[in-house]
């Protein structure tokens, strides 16, 4: 045996090895199990698998993939949240300070272009998961959950779209945002709006309809600021990672990943 | 057109940008682009040949990035944020190829009696190393390529949000581009709210409406060629074309340009929009002879019990009503009697709805690119203007 081999096999038989893997080396059936059933996060697998459900042709990994830009986005993210203040005053000049004197001024870049692919990734996740017909019985439920975790996706990039406060976040903002005034019912300037008053009060005004509730306010400031990065960096992030654990769990209730019945 | 090609004071490059540019015109490229996705779907056993796909994938790379020569192209397309639309059009391609591919294969084993490139249920390899190894692989390489996209590109950073400078065309970010091309024809509660609602509820119920039990964890097409219709004339058309649309064909006001043409704020584009109400009063009584005067009706009927804006609006409400009420009836006797007896009452009635709300959107837009029609039914009144 050569030297590396038993270097290593001294550290692999070693107390403080056997305290955090409690199996032998992966080279055969019972370990090889044992390495995925013994690990808090290879056991969201199974142990084995249908080989023609892990052919990259049919699966695309594209699931995985948006599972794993969400985990970057994760790091990323937090790491983002050291240099940046949600208000007006700071928030452009924090990003600017963020291009020009931090060390790995990557972040940015990695999180921003990280945040588009992962919404490619997830509608081509969605399509591969339509075209093999894999939302049919059993699995109906979980391709909910999946829509819904599209939308939150989309509304995770949409809200943090708006945190460099430069001319681009504000204006894209303040276009998508237009629209939840025009909300049936809830939105000052959607159909209904007018039918919703006391006395000839009315209840539904630019002060209190859909819209404000999501800019807090009538037009994008700095409470929408405020608001925006709450959601962004908080709410729908833990909503999300709710859900992906109701996603992963139904995988495997629902019969892993689809096959031909 | 022939006039563009057959100008001899023209280069050939000239004349080629003046041809791409006049089949940009929307409603020449929302055709062209829904009769090769006819196309794609009928004959999807042919295109779906390694080396006809390979072919067509080197001539559109070759026009895609010829196309950068050009300055109000390249403008386009190297705006950071515009990048992922690069991305998008060749990932969505390649990965729309192999699934057909994949169906085609499998279509043609089913009918020869073979088994599904799937098959093999009982065929099980172990997590470690099979999978978990694979997916490491793919994680690496997209690290890599996160980061290599990341050092070469920088993300943008304009100047400091002022609410007094509205930069002029505003867009979404281009995921919802085609949302904000729906704008265009519809009022911001459908096209901002009513819309968006209706494809996440229709992409829910989706599991419940589509009963055909087959196709089930494998690619095909022949075994379900509807309901792959309706989902892919969704996701092409209605939303990735349309993003293209918003991002290369829409400029300054929100005007269409070709995609080589100069993004002139001045140009001036004349907006003679009218509603069915106006054709119904106004146009058809102008040019026939007909029992009523030119003019919009203004009167309250029956002591006011009537008000004025549904007798002028008649029109559009029989229109619509036609529509919406009367054609699932008919269409359960014709052309939908299997899939109405296959789904029942209640499924029919929610597959009506997502169906005629999809099929509304082009329809719009076709009448008001050719036609120049605003609204079937326009109660300004109450904000309900469809």
């Amino acid at each position: 045996m050569s030297v590396i081999g038993r270097v290593g096999d001294y550290f692999r038989n070693s107390q403080v090895w056997g305290s955090v893997f409690r199996h032998g080396v992966p080279r055969d059936r019972r370990t090889r199990a044992m390495a995925v059933l013994s690990n808090v996060f290879l056991h969201l697998h199974p142990v084995a698998v249908r080989k023609s459900g892990i052919r990259l042709s049919f699966t695309w990994c594209m699931g995985g993939l948006t599972f794993f830009l969400f985990l970057a986005e994760t790091v990323t993210g937090v790491l983002l949240m050291f240099y940046y203040r949600p208000t007006v005053e700071y928030a452009y000049v924090d990003i600017q300070g963020l291009r020009a004197h931090v060390t790995l001024g990557l972040l940015r870049e990695i999180h921003r272009w990280g945040a588009h692919a992962m919404v490619i990734a997830i509608w081509l996740h969605m399509l591969r998961v339509f075209l093999t017909g894999s939302y049919k019985p059993p699995r109906e439920f979980n391709w909910g959950v999946g829509v819904i975790l599209l939308v939150l996706t989309l509304l995770l990039s949409f809200t943090g779209y708006l945190l460099p406060w430069d001319q681009l976040a504000i204006w894209a903002i303040t276009v998508g945002s237009n629209m939840a005034r025009a909300t049936p019912f809830l939105g000052h300037e959607g159909p209904g709006a007018s039918l919703l008053q006391v006395a000839g009060v009315p209840l539904v005004t630019a002060g209190s309809d859909a819209r404000f509730g999501l800019l807090a306010g009538t037009f994008v400031g700095p409470n929408a600021l405020l608001r925006f990065y709450v959601l962004h960096c908080v709410f729908i992030p833990v909503v999300v990672t709710v859900l992906i654990a109701v996603h992963f769990w139904r995988i495997r209730k629902d019969g892993g990943i689809s096959g031909p019945l | 057109m022939f006039e563009i090609l057959a100008n001899s004071g023209a280069s050939l490059g000239e004349r080629f940008r003046g041809l791409v540019n006049w089949l940009c015109a929307p409603e020449k490229f929302v055709s062209l682009a829904t009769v090769g996705f006819i196309l794609a779907l009928v004959a999807y056993r042919k295109w779906t040949k390694p080396k006809v796909i390979l072919t067509v994938t080197i001539l559109f790379s070759i026009f895609y990035f010829g196309s950068m020569t050009d300055h109000n192209f390249f403008k386009i397309i190297t705006k950071p944020d515009n990048v992922p639309i690069t991305m998008l059009i060749f990932f969505t391609g390649f990965v729309t190829w192999l699934a057909f591919r994949q169906a085609a294969i499998n279509d043609e084993r089913t009918e020869r009696g073979e088994p599904l490139l799937e098959a093999g249920s009982d065929d099980k390899v172990l997590v470690w190393p099979d999978l978990v190894y694979t997916e490491l692989i793919c994680l690496v390489l997209c690290t890599v390529f996160l980061i290599v996209w990341a050092i070469i590109l920088k993300a943008p950073l304009e100047p400091p949000a002022n609410p007094s400078v509205i930069p002029n065309p505003s867009k979404a970010p281009w995921y919802f581009l085609g949302l904000q091309e729906l704008l265009v024809y519809f009022d911001p509660w459908i096209a901002g709210v009513l819309l968006p609602g209706l494809i996440i509820f229709g992409l829910v119920a989706l599991p419940f409406i589509d009963k055909n039990p087959r196709g089930n964890g494998y690619y095909t097409l022949k075994e379900r060629p509807f309901v792959i219709s309706v989902y892919m004339f969704g996701w092409v058309i209605m939303w990735i074309v349309l993003i293209i649309v918003g991002t290369f064909l829409r400029g300054p006001n929100w005007n269409f340009f070709g995609p080589y043409e100069y993004w002139d704020s001045h140009r001036p584009v004349a907006l003679l929009n009218i509603n069915v109400s106006d054709v119904f009063w106004i146009v058809m009584p102008s040019k026939w002879n007909l029992p009523w005067k030119p003019g919009l009706p203004n009167q309250a009927a029956l002591g006011g019990l009537v008000p004025a804006y549904i007798i002028r609006e008649a029109p559009g409400l029989v229109l619509l009503g036609f529509y919406f009420f009367v054609m699932p009836v008919l269409l359960a006797k014709t052309a939908f009697k299997k899939i109405f007896s296959q789904l029942g009452m209640i499924r029919y009635v929610v597959f009506w709805i997502l169906m005629s709300w999809m099929l509304l959107v082009p329809i719009k837009m076709v009448l008001r690119w050719l036609f120049n029609l605003k609204y079937f039914l326009a109660i300004t009144e109450w904000f309900f203007n469809v």
